[in-house]
């Protein structure tokens, strides 16, 4: 059953073979019996997974079920959800009980699925190995010495682990992908504006995007269905029409040209990586597709500008953080800025703090203009680079990460390392396409390796077609981490 | 652009983080590393470049002014750290 896609759970629950009470249970358990190993959940609350288990049987009794209905999801800890502790991997939300759903919890409730738990996360999603969040590290299931990646880490090792059958996670310079590609599943961060943000805890707001982290891409193409859609509550939200994302799945891939963009495949790729991913695209090639080689020449600035961007967002975002109206506040303090400072120091972590300070640098009078407003320029020079490779090619591919995942405790004294393990995803949020990672195999240490796959704008349905018709021809997605 | 100890400190408290004197050092070091990082931005000429602060080119939507949201005062102040008759507490500000 853990390793049943989520169309073959749901016709099991709708043939009465299986009940969303036992599917819930069987899931439970597990995170019970794994979840000490790993840290994958921050919150379990059994009697409110069972509750909504309990309705969806109703609902799938009564002939009201969607595809979704009864399935259970883990849900990463950035999302809002009513009555459960939503901590986002800070000591600030440590006793924060959401008073209100995210809009993408919303659309999960309203289709009937179960929530499984809260996921563990880098801090305020600040990080590429769950080593900054604040309830411990999240280890990854094929090896306990390695990172799971991040910030979407307990998600990705969940589903990894066979803990959750599907998982939620965000995007904002990779957090999706990276840890899908670090820990051998599949995950999508959907084209900006395709998600709604309500209730998403922000972090750097024109970047953020969440998605769903899934077995499989026909499990990911069923839970985008229900996690995207317009929302008036977020006003980048963009009105569109509905669609199904699994439309195309079974599209022939004969014709399609695949981009391989020459900087991805430079010095600081591993070879095993490289070489898993040579791999993958002679077997595209066996499937019709052809390869053609394009170039993203502003490639090297996606890492620096990002991190003008992203912590300059993220400083004014996290002003709210200020011990008044929710969250922690220092037991002690003399006047209401030393208040402030302190419930601020106290309740981040060094990373979150860091990336604060550089934000408030940056913004600062004087240094706007040299940081802010050029990063901004380059951004257009970024996202203008993939317009025109995507005059080339249908989709591009590349690594999704330069290494498998690196040991606990390997980068997390030197910031700067840590930020160069997102070299391949990040410009893809500064252009705001949808990117996703596919396992395609492993590296020389057993580690997975994951292929990124990067679409023009709102071509979420072609990328999930790409990645389901090289998961019909191979099995690496169905592979399970052993001797846990 | 390098970065020295009062500028740590200035940073610090237009960001509302009160950094001890022994951390200093520390984010000194740190905030530098990621500036020297950041650095490479400047070798690229932008001249007449517009700046992207958006990925989508959108137009903030507009509605009538009415009230849309619920009176949700008292569970949000149930979760707060000090209130008192409906109201956030905060340390005195004005003598």
């Amino acid at each position: 059953m853990i390793n049943t896609s989520l169309k073959e759970l749901s016709a099991q629950l709708a043939l009465k073979k299986i009940s969303s009470v036992e599917l819930t249970q069987t899931f439970l358990g597990r995170i019970r019996e794994l979840n000490p190993k790993l840290n994958a959940f921050i919150t379990i609350d059994e009697n409110k997974s069972l509750a909504q288990a309990q309705a969806a049987d109703g609902l799938i009794a009564s002939g009201q079920a969607g595809p979704l209905t009864g399935i259970p999801v883990a849900q990463k800890d950035i999302y809002c959800a009513k009555g459960w502790l939503t901590t986002c991997g800070s000591k600030m939300l440590h006793n924060f009980v959401s008073p209100y759903d995210a809009h993408v919890i919303e659309q999960f409730n309203r289709a009937g699925a179960v929530n499984l738990g809260k996921t563990n996360m880098d801090e305020f999603a600040m990080g590429s190995s769950n080593e900054t969040s604040y309830y411990g590290k999240v280890k990854n299931p094929w090896d306990l010495d390695a990172v799971p990646g991040g910030s979407s880490g307990g998600s990705a090792a969940a589903v990894a682990a066979r803990l959750a059958p599907a998982a939620t996670g965000t995007d904002t310079g990779g957090s999706i992908r990276q840890p899908a590609a670090l820990t051998g599943i599949t995950g999508i961060k959907p084209t900006y504006g395709v998600v709604s943000r309500y209730g998403m805890i922000a972090f750097a707001s024109s970047l953020d995007q969440g998605g769903p982290m899934a077995k499989s891409a026909a499990d990911c193409a069923l839970l985008l269905n229900v996690m995207a859609g317009f929302d008036l509550r977020d006003s980048t939200s963009l009105e569109r029409d509905k669609e199904d994302y699994g439309r195309d799945l079974e599209q022939p891939l004969k014709g399609l040209r695949i981009g391989l963009p020459r900087e991805y495949f430079a010095a600081g790729l591993s070879a095993d990586v490289a070489q898993a991913i040579e791999a993958a695209l002679a077997e595209y090639r066996k499937l019709g597709a052809q390869t053609v080689e394009i170039s993203l020449p502003n490639s090297k600035l996606a890492v620096p500008v990002y991190y003008v961007l992203a912590p300059a967002e993220a400083s004014s975002n996290l002003a709210r953080f200020d011990g008044v109206r929710y969250g922690y506040r220092a037991p002690e303090y003399t006047d209401l800025t030393d208040m402030y400072g302190k419930s601020r120091a106290q309740g981040f972590g060094a990373e979150v703090k860091r990336r604060i300070m550089i934000g408030t640098y940056v913004l600062s009078a004087g240094y706007y203009d040299a940081y802010y407003l050029k990063a901004q320029k380059l951004r257009r020079l970024i996202a203008q680079d993939f317009t025109d490779a995507f005059a080339r090619c249908d989709v591009i591919m590349g690594p999704t990460a330069p290494t498998t995942a690196f040991n606990l405790g390997e980068k997390s004294d030197d910031p700067v390392s840590m930020y160069l393990s997102d070299i391949y995803t990040i410009a893809v949020n500064l252009a705001g396409l949808p990117g996703m990672s596919v396992p395609v195999g492993f590296g020389a240490n057993g580690r997975p390796v994951g292929l990124q796959i990067i679409g023009n704008y709102f071509s979420e349905a072609k990328m999930l077609n790409v990645a389901h018709q090289y998961q019909k021809a191979t099995d690496w997605h169905t592979r399970i981490p052993q001797g846990l | 652009m390098s970065l020295n100890l009062a500028d740590v400190k200035r940073i610090a408290h237009l960001a509302r983080i009160a950094v001890i004197d022994a951390e200093m050092p520390g984010y000194l070091q740190q905030l530098s590393n990621i500036l020297s990082l950041v650095e490479e931005m400047q070798a690229v000429d932008t001249t007449g470049i517009e700046p992207m602060a958006h990925a989508q080119d959108l137009v903030l939507r507009l509605r009538d002014d009415v009230a849309t949201e619920p009176d949700l005062r008292a569970k949000f102040q149930a979760i707060a750290p000090q209130v008192e008759s409906g109201l956030y507490l905060v340390p005195k500000v004005i003598e």
